[in-house]
């Protein structure tokens, strides 16, 4: 069985139909992307799967029916969502940042451990441990926020748009943790505008256009497809 | 070890200091002075538990006052001739908190969505309804008394010893101000037990993290909309108590005291202190409620210097009060007494050095 099933999945901005019908899955321990233009659907879909917006359609995460729960329950399921835009606590420290993210948790212990873990990926983070979350470059708060989402143990990561206005140089470093993540075993359900990276960091990949998947498979066949390479990955 | 002995030995300078204030008062500047002290405390407790609302939570809370009133109204009607019931304190002042905790749950359950500005104004207005309903609960059936308020409302008593009147004790004579004043010093100490004890708890952490991001605190599995209530009906169950100290020992209420005027006061206290941290809070409450009675002495002054009043002491009062706090938010933007944490929130030393610092990190990968 799938860890993520999405069936049917449609969300509505009012009279705007944003998603419209969207299947999807990802099983356990696998690396997934959402490619697609501006619009196509793609963060709504996240937003929806953590329970930030109402939505419509079968949602089935690890065995629990997500439909109409409240967003810190999907968290506390282990569906952890990494939001556009980063959403650190910026007048809090980047320890306390950390620990926001183990807030649901009651295993101490294993927390503690946990935040060495993070250490040992994000060195950054340990240098700046003290420090104040909003003087971070974008780099570093999209580090810190993966760290914090790491620390609430995640059965399914979600992250939106991890390399959106950050420097050339920085969206390589970010996506080289990104694979470590991935290695590490975490199953990951990735949104990204650089079609490219995604690709080749995720296993398999779906194609959103106005709200539902016109294509999927494996990462590589989706990266070879000539109608993906000429509208996403800018080659003729 | 010696750190230790010296933080005992200066809790029990503090203990022995707060054991002999009210007397010391009286000595040296007269018996009203002892009055002014008490309601100092009295503040105090409402600053606290507005801090928990807008220095925790981050939800600015214009008709706080309205809480005090509850209580207060709570322990009138329950404890004086108005229907005839004389319920003792132990009954009527939790009785005066809860009350005001389910007021605080019924205001906070209509604003949960709004925020900031939206959130101020409906809670100004809530404050405002709380006051005329007070105001205006004479007819058909009167409860309230409306605007003339309750009278012989009765004090604290203690077995047969009442709190109300002067007791001779231990040779010394003991006024009732006196007497109230350790019955508040007791009521505030608890207040800042629990106030010590939320803000270093996973509920404290929470508060923290909605008033940063709100969206981000959901997603990392805070109960955001449990966790607001809560900080209402904790803020408003310390305004509860204190009103219902109030009302025993002034014995007499109206809705003439609990007016938008006297929320805004709450709300300069915690901001002058130093928001969110709870001995800048209490130094907040004890300052703006000596300072104007202190510049009552401006009228005198003026007297004996220029052998005339030049400007009434009252206007004075509002004036300096206004330019005091003009200059605070110029020099100590953060309050006199901050926080460690708001500190950092506000500092702005540093920051840019340090986030051209976090930029070239990202140039140099």
């Amino acid at each position: 069985m799938s860890l993520l099933a999405v069936e049917q999945l449609r969300v509505a901005y009012g009279r705007i139909r944003a998603v419209q019908g969207l299947d999807l899955r990802v099983d356990e321990g696998e690396a997934v992307c959402l490619i697609g233009a501006n619009g196509a659907g793609k963060t709504t879909t996240l937003k929806a799967l953590a329970g930030l917006l109402p939505a419509q359609g079968a949602i089935q995460f690890d065995g629990h029916r997500l439909g109409g729960r409240p967003a810190h329950e999907i968290a506390r399921l282990g569906l952890t969502l990494v939001p556009e835009g980063r959403g650190i606590f910026p007048r809090m420290t980047v320890l306390e940042n950390l620990q926001m993210g183990a807030y649901a948790r009651r295993d101490r212990h294993a927390v503690k451990d946990d935040l060495e873990q993070v250490f040992s990926l994000l060195p950054r983070l340990a240098e700046r441990k003290t420090q104040k979350a909003g003087l971070f470059s974008g780099g570093e708060q999209q580090m810190l926020a993966l760290g914090r989402a790491l620390m609430s143990q995640p059965r399914l990561l979600m992250l939106d748009e991890p390399s959106m206005g950050l420097a050339p140089v920085m969206v390589q470093t970010v996506f080289g943790i990104i694979g470590q993540i991935i290695a590490r075993g975490v199953s990951l359900l990735l949104v990204e505008q650089n079609a490219r990276l995604a690709l080749k960091v995720c296993q398999r990949g779906y194609v959103l256009e106005h709200g539902a998947a016109t294509l999927s498979g494996p990462a590589t066949e989706l990266a070879a497809d000539p109608a993906v390479q000429a509208a996403y990955l800018g080659e003729v | 070890m010696n750190a230790r002995k010296r933080a005992w030995l200066a809790a029990l300078a503090l203990g022995l200091g707060l054991a002999v204030l009210p007397f010391a008062l009286d000595g040296l500047l007269g018996p009203y002075w002892v009055r002014v002290l008490d309601f100092a405390l009295l503040y105090a407790m409402l600053a606290l538990g507005l801090n928990i609302v807008v220095g925790y939570a981050g939800l600015l809370d214009l008709g706080y006052i309205a809480f005090y009133g509850v209580g207060a109204y709570l322990y009138a009607l329950l404890a004086s001739p108005q229907f005839g019931i004389h319920w003792p304190f132990w009954a009527t002042l939790p009785l005066g908190a809860a009350l005001a905790a389910l007021f605080g749950i019924l205001l906070g359950t209509p604003t949960l969505r709004l925020r900031g500005d939206y959130l101020a104004i409906v809670t100004l207005g809530f404050g405002e309804i709380i006051r005329i309903f007070l105001n205006n609960l004479d007819a058909p059936v009167n409860i309230t008394n409306g605007p003339q308020g309750i009278t012989a409302i009765d004090a604290v008593h203690i077995g047969g010893f009442s709190l109300g009147r002067r007791h001779e004790l231990l040779g010394m004579s003991v006024p009732s101000t006196v007497l109230y004043y350790y019955l508040f010093l007791i009521c505030m100490l608890v207040v800042v037990f629990i106030s010590l004890r939320l803000e270093n708890s996973r509920i404290g952490r929470a508060w923290v993290a909605i008033r940063e991001d709100e969206v981000a605190a959901e997603a990392m599995g805070v109960p955001t909309r449990n966790i607001k209530l809560l900080a209402f009906a904790m803020g408003a169950s310390f305004g509860g108590l204190a009103g219902g100290l109030f009302a025993s020992f002034q014995g007499f209420v109206s809705p003439e005291s609990f007016n938008l005027m006297e929320s805004i006061m709450i709300l300069c206290m915690i901001v002058l202190g130093g928001m969110g941290h709870i001995p800048g809070v209490i130094l907040g409450a004890v300052l703006l409620t000596v300072l104007p009675e202190a510049l009552r002495y401006v009228g005198d002054l003026q007297r004996h210097v220029l052998g005339r009043v030049v400007v009434d002491p009252a206007d004075l009062r509002m004036l300096l009060f206004g330019l005091a706090l003009v200059l605070m938010m110029r020099f100590r933007p953060a309050g006199l007494w901050p926080s460690r944490r708001r500190q950092r929130e506000f500092s702005a030393t540093g920051d840019v050095a340090e986030q051209e610092q976090a930029s070239l990190f990202d140039a140099r990968r």
